[in-house]
Protein backbone atom coordinates (compact mmCIF):
# COMPACT_ATOMS: atom_id res chain seq x y z
CA UNK A 1 0.00 0.00 0.00
CA UNK A 2 2.35 2.63 1.16
CA UNK A 3 5.01 1.43 -1.86
CA UNK A 4 2.30 2.61 -4.18
CA UNK A 5 1.57 5.97 -2.52
CA UNK A 6 4.97 6.95 -1.34
CA UNK A 7 5.95 6.56 -5.04
CA UNK A 8 2.92 8.48 -6.07
CA UNK A 9 3.64 10.97 -4.28
CA UNK A 10 7.28 11.34 -5.05
CA UNK A 11 6.79 10.98 -9.10
CA UNK A 12 3.80 12.93 -8.80
CA UNK A 13 5.41 15.77 -6.69
CA UNK A 14 8.69 16.44 -9.32
CA UNK A 15 6.47 16.11 -12.74
CA UNK A 16 4.40 18.41 -11.47
CA UNK A 17 7.20 20.67 -10.19
CA UNK A 18 9.24 20.40 -13.44
CA UNK A 19 5.79 21.62 -15.35
CA UNK A 20 4.72 24.14 -13.14
CA UNK A 21 8.45 25.44 -12.97
CA UNK A 22 8.81 24.83 -9.60
CA UNK A 23 11.83 21.98 -9.80
CA UNK A 24 14.17 24.31 -7.89
CA UNK A 25 11.78 24.69 -4.84
CA UNK A 26 11.59 20.83 -5.08
CA UNK A 27 15.04 20.08 -5.07
CA UNK A 28 15.13 22.42 -1.66
CA UNK A 29 11.90 20.84 -0.42
CA UNK A 30 13.63 17.49 -0.78
CA UNK A 31 16.74 18.34 1.32
CA UNK A 32 14.91 20.37 3.96
CA UNK A 33 12.24 17.65 4.80
CA UNK A 34 14.77 15.16 5.24
CA UNK A 35 16.11 17.57 7.54
CA UNK A 36 13.21 18.79 9.19
CA UNK A 37 12.34 14.79 9.90
CA UNK A 38 15.00 14.48 12.20
CA UNK A 39 15.00 17.83 14.45
CA UNK A 40 11.54 16.47 14.56
CA UNK A 41 12.74 13.59 16.15
CA UNK A 42 14.74 15.26 18.13
CA UNK A 43 11.73 16.58 19.56
CA UNK A 44 10.04 13.62 20.14
CA UNK A 45 12.71 11.26 21.62
CA UNK A 46 12.18 13.54 24.75
CA UNK A 47 8.23 13.64 24.50
CA UNK A 48 7.75 9.55 23.89
CA UNK A 49 10.55 8.59 26.55
CA UNK A 50 9.30 10.48 29.51
CA UNK A 51 5.69 9.35 28.34
CA UNK A 52 6.76 5.39 27.76
CA UNK A 53 9.09 5.64 30.85
CA UNK A 54 5.81 7.04 32.81
CA UNK A 55 3.82 4.16 31.25
CA UNK A 56 6.16 1.79 32.21
CA UNK A 57 5.71 2.10 36.10
CA UNK A 58 2.15 2.07 35.48
CA UNK A 59 2.47 -1.32 33.54
CA UNK A 60 5.11 -2.91 36.71
CA UNK A 61 2.77 -1.54 39.50
CA UNK A 62 -0.27 -3.48 38.27
CA UNK A 63 -2.27 -0.80 37.31
CA UNK A 64 -2.35 -1.88 33.77
CA UNK A 65 -4.08 -4.75 34.76
CA UNK A 66 -6.24 -3.65 37.72
CA UNK A 67 -7.91 -1.43 35.32
CA UNK A 68 -8.21 -4.18 32.88
CA UNK A 69 -10.46 -6.03 35.61
CA UNK A 70 -12.07 -3.05 36.33
CA UNK A 71 -13.31 -2.87 32.78
CA UNK A 72 -15.33 -5.94 32.73
CA UNK A 73 -19.07 -5.05 33.55
CA UNK A 74 -18.25 -2.96 30.20
CA UNK A 75 -16.47 -6.04 28.14
CA UNK A 76 -19.58 -8.53 29.29
CA UNK A 77 -22.10 -5.33 27.80
CA UNK A 78 -20.15 -5.01 25.01
CA UNK A 79 -19.49 -9.03 24.27
CA UNK A 80 -23.05 -10.79 25.73
CA UNK A 81 -22.62 -13.75 24.19
CA UNK A 82 -18.84 -14.75 25.32
CA UNK A 83 -18.83 -17.11 27.82
CA UNK A 84 -17.72 -15.66 31.23
CA UNK A 85 -13.77 -16.35 32.24
CA UNK A 86 -13.11 -17.16 28.34
CA UNK A 87 -9.69 -15.62 27.77
CA UNK A 88 -11.05 -13.93 25.25
CA UNK A 89 -12.22 -11.18 27.47
CA UNK A 90 -9.00 -11.09 29.29
CA UNK A 91 -7.36 -9.80 26.01
CA UNK A 92 -9.84 -7.86 24.66
CA UNK A 93 -9.44 -5.82 28.09
CA UNK A 94 -5.83 -5.88 28.00
CA UNK A 95 -5.63 -4.62 24.44
CA UNK A 96 -8.51 -1.62 25.31
CA UNK A 97 -6.60 -0.53 28.31
CA UNK A 98 -3.47 -1.05 26.51
CA UNK A 99 -4.74 1.71 23.65
CA UNK A 100 -6.39 3.69 26.15
CA UNK A 101 -3.25 4.68 27.94
CA UNK A 102 -0.89 4.75 24.41
CA UNK A 103 0.63 1.79 24.98
CA UNK A 104 0.55 -0.04 21.75
CA UNK A 105 3.55 -1.94 21.81
CA UNK A 106 1.31 -3.42 24.40
CA UNK A 107 -1.88 -3.48 22.72
CA UNK A 108 -0.86 -4.93 19.25
CA UNK A 109 0.10 -8.32 20.79
CA UNK A 110 -2.90 -8.33 23.07
CA UNK A 111 -5.33 -7.35 20.17
CA UNK A 112 -3.92 -10.42 18.01
CA UNK A 113 -4.40 -12.82 20.68
CA UNK A 114 -8.19 -11.32 21.76
CA UNK A 115 -8.58 -12.40 17.64
CA UNK A 116 -7.43 -15.43 18.27
CA UNK A 117 -9.37 -16.54 20.59
CA UNK A 118 -12.36 -15.32 19.73
CA UNK A 119 -11.41 -17.67 16.08
CA UNK A 120 -11.48 -20.59 18.87
CA UNK A 121 -14.71 -19.57 20.20
CA UNK A 122 -16.25 -19.20 16.40
CA UNK A 123 -15.04 -22.49 16.09
CA UNK A 124 -16.38 -24.23 18.93
CA UNK A 125 -19.56 -22.84 18.15
CA UNK A 126 -19.25 -23.91 14.60
CA UNK A 127 -17.93 -27.59 15.92
CA UNK A 128 -14.53 -27.37 14.47
CA UNK A 129 -14.92 -25.55 11.57
CA UNK A 130 -12.87 -22.88 10.59
CA UNK A 131 -15.79 -20.16 8.60
CA UNK A 132 -13.28 -17.44 7.34
CA UNK A 133 -16.40 -15.01 8.31
CA UNK A 134 -16.09 -12.54 10.53
CA UNK A 135 -18.34 -13.50 14.07
CA UNK A 136 -20.23 -10.09 15.57
CA UNK A 137 -17.64 -10.34 18.68
CA UNK A 138 -14.88 -10.13 15.55
CA UNK A 139 -16.28 -7.03 13.88
CA UNK A 140 -17.26 -5.59 17.50
CA UNK A 141 -14.14 -5.81 18.93
CA UNK A 142 -12.46 -4.25 15.64
CA UNK A 143 -14.69 -1.61 15.43
CA UNK A 144 -14.53 -0.48 18.87
CA UNK A 145 -10.33 -0.79 18.24
CA UNK A 146 -10.31 1.34 15.20
CA UNK A 147 -12.41 4.25 16.54
CA UNK A 148 -9.83 4.71 18.90
CA UNK A 149 -10.02 5.08 22.62
CA UNK A 150 -6.91 7.42 23.64
CA UNK A 151 -6.05 9.26 26.99
CA UNK A 152 -3.58 11.49 25.49
CA UNK A 153 -2.43 11.65 22.37
CA UNK A 154 1.30 11.80 23.30
CA UNK A 155 2.27 12.16 19.21
CA UNK A 156 -0.07 14.66 18.29
CA UNK A 157 1.42 16.77 21.38
CA UNK A 158 4.92 16.45 20.25
CA UNK A 159 4.12 17.43 17.07
CA UNK A 160 2.29 20.65 18.14
CA UNK A 161 5.16 21.67 20.19
CA UNK A 162 7.75 20.89 17.45
CA UNK A 163 6.00 23.42 14.89
CA UNK A 164 5.75 25.86 17.97
CA UNK A 165 2.01 25.41 19.84
CA UNK A 166 1.70 27.71 22.48
CA UNK A 167 0.00 25.20 24.46
CA UNK A 168 0.56 21.61 22.78
CA UNK A 169 -1.78 19.90 25.47
CA UNK A 170 -4.62 22.16 24.81
CA UNK A 171 -5.95 19.65 22.57
CA UNK A 172 -5.99 16.92 25.51
CA UNK A 173 -9.78 17.05 26.66
CA UNK A 174 -11.40 18.27 23.04
CA UNK A 175 -9.19 14.90 21.81
CA UNK A 176 -10.75 12.98 24.38
CA UNK A 177 -14.58 14.25 23.60
CA UNK A 178 -13.54 13.41 19.91
CA UNK A 179 -12.78 10.12 20.79
CA UNK A 180 -15.28 9.24 22.93
CA UNK A 181 -18.08 10.18 20.93
CA UNK A 182 -16.31 8.28 17.79
CA UNK A 183 -16.49 5.07 20.10
CA UNK A 184 -19.62 5.96 20.83
CA UNK A 185 -21.20 5.73 17.71
CA UNK A 186 -19.15 2.52 16.92
CA UNK A 187 -20.64 0.63 19.77
CA UNK A 188 -23.95 2.32 18.82
CA UNK A 189 -23.33 0.89 15.18
CA UNK A 190 -22.58 -2.84 16.54
CA UNK A 191 -25.45 -3.17 18.72
CA UNK A 192 -27.56 -2.30 16.37
CA UNK A 193 -26.02 -5.11 14.10
CA UNK A 194 -25.90 -7.44 16.69
CA UNK A 195 -29.53 -7.19 17.46
CA UNK A 196 -30.25 -7.41 13.93
CA UNK A 197 -28.49 -10.66 13.44
CA UNK A 198 -29.52 -12.36 16.36
CA UNK A 199 -33.18 -12.00 15.25
CA UNK A 200 -32.93 -13.30 11.95
CA UNK B 1 -13.33 25.67 24.00
CA UNK B 2 -11.32 27.95 27.01
CA UNK B 3 -12.73 26.00 29.74
CA UNK B 4 -11.29 22.70 27.42
CA UNK B 5 -7.95 24.18 27.22
CA UNK B 6 -7.48 24.85 30.93
CA UNK B 7 -8.63 21.64 31.90
CA UNK B 8 -6.26 20.08 29.92
CA UNK B 9 -3.78 21.58 31.16
CA UNK B 10 -4.41 19.30 34.27
CA UNK B 11 -4.57 15.85 32.77
CA UNK B 12 -0.79 15.10 31.73
CA UNK B 13 0.62 16.54 35.66
CA UNK B 14 -2.32 14.55 36.90
CA UNK B 15 -1.93 10.86 35.52
CA UNK B 16 1.78 11.77 35.75
CA UNK B 17 1.17 11.80 39.94
CA UNK B 18 -1.37 9.16 39.91
CA UNK B 19 0.79 6.63 38.14
CA UNK B 20 3.93 7.53 40.35
CA UNK B 21 2.07 7.35 43.68
CA UNK B 22 0.46 4.02 42.46
CA UNK B 23 4.17 2.30 41.74
CA UNK B 24 5.34 4.06 45.18
CA UNK B 25 2.43 2.16 47.17
CA UNK B 26 3.20 -0.89 45.15
CA UNK B 27 7.04 -1.00 46.15
CA UNK B 28 7.78 -0.50 42.58
CA UNK B 29 11.52 1.10 41.93
CA UNK B 30 9.75 3.47 40.49
CA UNK B 31 12.66 5.34 38.81
CA UNK B 32 14.38 2.58 38.12
CA UNK B 33 11.56 1.59 35.82
CA UNK B 34 11.19 4.75 34.30
CA UNK B 35 14.42 4.46 32.94
CA UNK B 36 13.72 0.85 31.64
CA UNK B 37 10.58 2.62 29.80
CA UNK B 38 12.05 5.69 28.42
CA UNK B 39 14.87 3.49 26.48
CA UNK B 40 11.91 1.84 24.80
CA UNK B 41 10.96 4.83 23.83
CA UNK B 42 13.98 6.17 22.80
CA UNK B 43 14.00 2.81 20.64
CA UNK B 44 10.33 3.30 19.47
CA UNK B 45 11.22 6.84 17.99
CA UNK B 46 14.55 5.92 16.29
CA UNK B 47 12.97 2.75 14.98
CA UNK B 48 10.21 5.60 13.09
CA UNK B 49 12.90 7.63 12.09
CA UNK B 50 13.31 6.72 8.56
CA UNK B 51 9.94 6.34 7.72
CA UNK B 52 8.95 9.59 9.27
CA UNK B 53 11.79 11.14 7.06
CA UNK B 54 10.79 8.78 4.07
CA UNK B 55 7.22 10.27 4.26
CA UNK B 56 8.25 13.91 5.31
CA UNK B 57 9.89 13.88 2.24
CA UNK B 58 7.13 12.96 -0.06
CA UNK B 59 5.30 15.32 1.13
CA UNK B 60 7.60 17.98 1.14
CA UNK B 61 7.84 17.10 -2.90
CA UNK B 62 4.09 17.55 -3.18
CA UNK B 63 4.11 21.08 -1.06
CA UNK B 64 6.80 22.46 -3.00
CA UNK B 65 5.90 21.37 -6.29
CA UNK B 66 2.61 23.08 -5.66
CA UNK B 67 0.80 20.09 -6.21
CA UNK B 68 -0.79 19.76 -2.61
CA UNK B 69 -1.79 23.52 -2.78
CA UNK B 70 -3.15 22.74 -6.15
CA UNK B 71 -5.16 20.05 -4.90
CA UNK B 72 -6.52 21.70 -1.74
CA UNK B 73 -7.53 25.15 -3.60
CA UNK B 74 -9.91 22.50 -5.92
CA UNK B 75 -10.92 20.47 -2.90
CA UNK B 76 -11.34 23.58 -1.04
CA UNK B 77 -14.48 24.40 -3.71
CA UNK B 78 -16.25 21.36 -2.95
CA UNK B 79 -15.96 21.41 0.90
CA UNK B 80 -16.48 24.86 1.68
CA UNK B 81 -19.69 23.98 1.17
CA UNK B 82 -19.91 21.91 4.25
CA UNK B 83 -17.86 24.18 6.43
CA UNK B 84 -14.67 21.59 6.21
CA UNK B 85 -11.40 22.97 5.39
CA UNK B 86 -9.49 21.44 2.52
CA UNK B 87 -6.41 20.77 3.86
CA UNK B 88 -8.34 18.34 6.14
CA UNK B 89 -9.97 16.29 3.31
CA UNK B 90 -6.55 14.82 2.59
CA UNK B 91 -5.11 13.61 5.91
CA UNK B 92 -9.19 12.27 6.40
CA UNK B 93 -8.96 10.44 3.28
CA UNK B 94 -4.80 9.21 3.94
CA UNK B 95 -5.20 8.56 7.53
CA UNK B 96 -7.76 5.57 6.73
CA UNK B 97 -4.87 4.17 4.91
CA UNK B 98 -1.49 5.04 6.62
CA UNK B 99 -0.91 6.37 9.82
CA UNK B 100 2.76 7.52 8.79
CA UNK B 101 1.52 8.91 5.87
CA UNK B 102 -1.18 10.61 7.26
CA UNK B 103 1.19 12.40 9.87
CA UNK B 104 3.09 13.35 6.73
CA UNK B 105 0.72 15.40 5.86
CA UNK B 106 -0.35 16.70 9.55
CA UNK B 107 3.18 18.16 10.03
CA UNK B 108 2.87 19.80 6.72
CA UNK B 109 -0.91 21.59 7.78
CA UNK B 110 1.25 22.44 11.50
CA UNK B 111 3.96 24.01 9.07
CA UNK B 112 1.97 25.69 6.67
CA UNK B 113 -1.08 27.17 9.36
CA UNK B 114 0.58 26.60 12.59
CA UNK B 115 -0.77 23.80 15.28
CA UNK B 116 -2.70 26.67 16.72
CA UNK B 117 -4.61 27.59 14.27
CA UNK B 118 -8.56 26.55 13.68
CA UNK B 119 -7.24 23.76 10.74
CA UNK B 120 -4.36 23.08 12.99
CA UNK B 121 -6.72 22.61 15.83
CA UNK B 122 -9.25 20.72 14.19
CA UNK B 123 -6.31 17.99 12.72
CA UNK B 124 -5.15 17.17 15.85
CA UNK B 125 -8.21 16.27 17.31
CA UNK B 126 -8.63 14.59 14.29
CA UNK B 127 -5.79 12.66 14.55
CA UNK B 128 -6.43 11.67 17.99
CA UNK B 129 -9.66 10.33 17.59
CA UNK B 130 -9.43 7.94 14.80
CA UNK B 131 -7.17 4.75 13.62
CA UNK B 132 -5.95 3.69 10.59
CA UNK B 133 -9.15 1.39 8.95
CA UNK B 134 -7.89 -0.82 6.45
CA UNK B 135 -4.34 -1.25 8.16
CA UNK B 136 -6.07 -2.31 11.36
CA UNK B 137 -8.15 -4.59 9.78
CA UNK B 138 -5.93 -6.46 7.65
CA UNK B 139 -3.52 -7.36 10.35
CA UNK B 140 -6.11 -8.21 12.91
CA UNK B 141 -7.73 -10.30 10.45
CA UNK B 142 -4.99 -12.17 9.08
CA UNK B 143 -4.16 -13.30 12.20
CA UNK B 144 -8.26 -14.52 13.00
CA UNK B 145 -7.60 -16.24 9.26
CA UNK B 146 -10.82 -13.95 8.55
CA UNK B 147 -11.62 -13.58 4.73
CA UNK B 148 -15.48 -12.24 4.99
CA UNK B 149 -15.51 -8.92 7.43
CA UNK B 150 -19.00 -8.98 6.70
CA UNK B 151 -20.23 -4.93 8.71
CA UNK B 152 -16.99 -4.31 10.18
CA UNK B 153 -15.54 -1.52 7.68
CA UNK B 154 -19.09 0.05 8.10
CA UNK B 155 -18.92 0.43 11.57
CA UNK B 156 -15.35 1.46 11.13
CA UNK B 157 -16.62 4.34 8.68
CA UNK B 158 -19.45 5.32 11.36
CA UNK B 159 -16.88 6.04 14.46
CA UNK B 160 -14.60 7.80 11.89
CA UNK B 161 -16.98 9.74 10.50
CA UNK B 162 -18.57 10.58 14.23
CA UNK B 163 -14.93 11.54 14.76
CA UNK B 164 -14.12 13.60 12.14
CA UNK B 165 -17.56 15.51 12.88
CA UNK B 166 -17.17 16.17 16.77
CA UNK B 167 -13.59 17.47 15.21
CA UNK B 168 -14.75 19.98 13.45
CA UNK B 169 -17.78 21.20 15.41
CA UNK B 170 -15.40 21.09 18.53
CA UNK B 171 -13.06 23.86 17.62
Amino acid sequence: MLNYLWAFMMLIGIVYGAVTGNIEAVSNGILDSAVEAVTLCMKMLGIIAMWTGIMHIGEKSGLVDAAAKRLSPLIRFLFPNIPDRHPAKEHIATNMIANFLGLGWAATPAGLKAMESLKELDEERSGGKLSGIASDEMCTFLVINISSLQLIPVNMIAYRSQYGSVNPAAIVVPALIATTISTVAGIVFCKIKCRKNFHE
Amino acid sequence: MQFLIYISAFVIPFVIFYIVLHGLMNKVNVYDVFIEGAKDGLKTVVGIMPTLIGLMVGVGVLRASGFLGFVSEWLGKVTGLVDLPAPLVPVILVRMFSSSAATGLVLDIFKTYGPDSVVGRMTSIMMSCTETIFYTMSVYYMAAKVKKTRWTLAGALVATFAGVVASILLV
